[in-house]
């Protein structure tokens, strides 16, 4: 049982939640409707127009920048979820070895602490790399992907855990029980119970690496100008209409992604109100 | 055969996928971090990349030079002080409006009835799922002099004159409340939502009023999601980047665009390593706190 209420509170409550939400939703709405304003001004409104996004699909800097940012957000994503699966299993499945304990703070550091901190110690162990070996040759889509990868494996591993933790471990032992070797039993047990955690986390990589600012700055180099960092010098230089329409771009994305975590999550608690 | 002794497989396995992560996070999480700490002890340099070695091998004697330096010169730079104390009380103003925004609204999802809880919570993420970067630019063209707000202010003749709100400390706040409040949010209504209420109810047959049963009752026992909350908003705040570059203007200094700014205009790696590094160590300090206070309620409890 939860929280009660009287009637009386549950209309204050009720004000709060759509003061909440307008709060939440404005700044959001307001970007998205001047994405569409005829004029050049930021905030007058003066007719509908597709201007800006014409100006936007015929601009190649915007268009390289949207692709690489695409590029890199699928190999992080891909790659870190294949990192924060194994992470996941290892902390949940393995029971104690050695260096646990050690795995997992590095594996969840990066969720408590600030983004700048990885960024900076990245960049020192590239161009560390560099000097020693010759390899990662400058800055560039690598060196981004490496980082972004260590950085989104975490919220993988806390998607994934979470998922396991909540799963039925009898499966796997009737699978074992049946003759399964563990490995046959993993892939073909384990992983299709816990494939929506694993998708949703390939999902949230895929967002994270594609907004982000502080540590893809810190690793890339000349040449590999991602979206955020274009508009985020963009936006240094002065507000202009034509960012509405790239940021209203962006919301789209995320609305489609978080609609596909959501689905999955859907079908993670249907799942579980099955079993 | 190794198919007589399938376990014996599986164990090697095991071994190999937890050696390959735990080196992953090595070389790309522990090694890094501890390059930061060697850098932070070396001198700057004129070079690429611009500090000087540590070690030095002059064909038949090792040495090293540590130096201390960057940090006497770091506590001796008021930029940087100003800088620490600036985003130590961003973060701290920021976590105490978080829990005054964001208790009432886990508590009125958390009060609403069963089957509407998944829609409004997804109702409130929905926003935080949209490009940070974005909501901090959306708040520019709120904000600004010739912004909506101040357009609808003037227009509804509150003000005669557009108030400055944008590259002022206020600015920042809002954004920054913005931004972090469902990291208070949600681990909060995770445990409001499986709270008790039969106490409450208990609470209030003994004559307690609402207030003072929520004060004494629903409070306290949610303290360990406002404790929580507090954590997921004050350690990422204090090292906030985006908000006080875009949002504040030269105003409010906070370490990260100061750091930033070392790294890549001042390119004074040494002192950069060392402010990155007392940011860690001041970032521990909660941490530290937090799990004691973690801990000794769980001793409590048990």
């Amino acid at each position: 049982m939860s929280i009660i209420a009287s009637p009386a509170l549950r209309v204050r409550l009720r004000i709060v939640l759509i003061a909440g939400l307008i709060f939440l939703y404005a700044p959001i709405v307001l970007v998205v409707l001047f994405s569409f304003n005829g004029s050049t001004s930021t905030t007058v409104w003066s007719g509908f127009s597709l201007h800006w996004y014409s100006e936007l699909f015929n601009n190649s800097d915007v268009l390289h920048a949207a692709r690489l940012s695409v590029e890199i957000a699928a190999l992080s994503a891909t790659g870190a979820m294949i990192i924060g699966t194994l992470v996941g299993l290892i902390l949940s499945r393995f029971g104690r070895f050695k260096g646990r304990t050690l795995l997992a703070i590095m594996a969840t550091a990066p969720l408590v602490m600030p983004e700048i901190v990885l960024a900076v110690s990245l960049l020192l162990l590239f161009v560390g790399m560099e000097n020693l070996t010759g390899w990662p040759r400058h800055r560039g889509v690598t060196t981004i992907v490496l980082a972004h990868i260590t950085y989104t494996a975490a919220f993988v591993t806390i998607v994934v855990q979470g998922r396991l933790a909540g799963l039925d471990r009898s499966f796997e032992e009737a699978a074992a029980d049946l003759g399964a070797r563990p490995i046959v039993a993993f892939f073909l047990v384990t992983v299709p119970l816990i494939a929506p955690g694993i998708a949703a986390g390939w999902l949230l990589g895929f967002s994270i690496s594609l907004d982000d600012v502080v540590i893809t700055q810190f690793t890339s180099g000349p040449g590999s100008t991602t979206l955020p960092l274009l508009i985020f010098s963009l936006v240094r230089r002065g507000v202009k209409p034509d960012i509405n329409a790239i940021a209203t771009l962006f919301v789209l994305a995320a609305g489609i992604l978080t609609l596909g975590i959501g689905l999955l999550q859907r079908r993670r608690s249907l799942q579980q109100g099955a079993d | 055969m190794s198919r007589a002794n399938p376990t014996r497989r599986w164990t090697d396995n095991r071994h190999l996928l937890t050696g390959g992560v735990i080196l992953w996070y090595l070389v790309f999480f522990l090694v890094p971090f501890l390059l930061v700490v060697k850098i932070s002890l070396s001198q700057m340099a004129d070079t690429i990349p611009p500090y000087a070695p540590i070690f030095s091998w002059d064909g038949a004697q090792l040495a090293a030079s540590i130096t201390f330096g960057n940090f006497v010169r770091l506590f001796g730079d008021p930029i940087f002080v100003l800088a620490y104390l600036g985003s130590l009380k961003v973060a701290a103003v920021t976590t105490v409006l978080c829990a005054l925004v964001g208790y009432p609204l886990a508590y009125a999802v958390a009060a609403a009835k069963p089957s509407a809880r998944p829609s409004l919570l997804l109702l409130i993420t929905i926003p935080f799922w949209t490009s940070f970067l974005v909501r901090i630019y959306a708040w520019i063209g709120i904000l600004k002099d010739n912004g909506i707000l101040n357009d609808t202010l003037l227009w509804l003749g509150v003000i005669d004159h557009p108030l400055r709100i944008l590259n002022t400390s206020l600015s920042i706040y809002i954004g920054m409340l913005y931004c972090y409040l469902p990291f208070f949010l949600l681990p909060l209504y995770a445990v409001l939502e499986r709270m008790d209420g039969t106490l409450m109810e208990a609470a209030s047959d003994l004559g307690s009023r609402p207030f003072k049963t929520f004060w004494t009752v629903t409070l306290p026992l949610s303290m360990p999601g406002v404790f929580a909350g507090a954590l997921l908003v004050f350690v990422p705040a204090t090292g906030e980047y985006l908000i006080p570059k875009l949002l504040g203007g030269s105003v409010n200094l906070m370490i990260a665009p100061v750091l930033w700014d070392s790294f890549f205009i001042a390119r004074d790696w040494p002192i950069a390593s060392a402010a990155t590094v007392t940011l860690v160590v001041l970032l521990l300090l909660p941490l530290a706190f937090v799990e004691r206070v973690r801990a000794r309620a769980s001793d409590v409890a048990a």
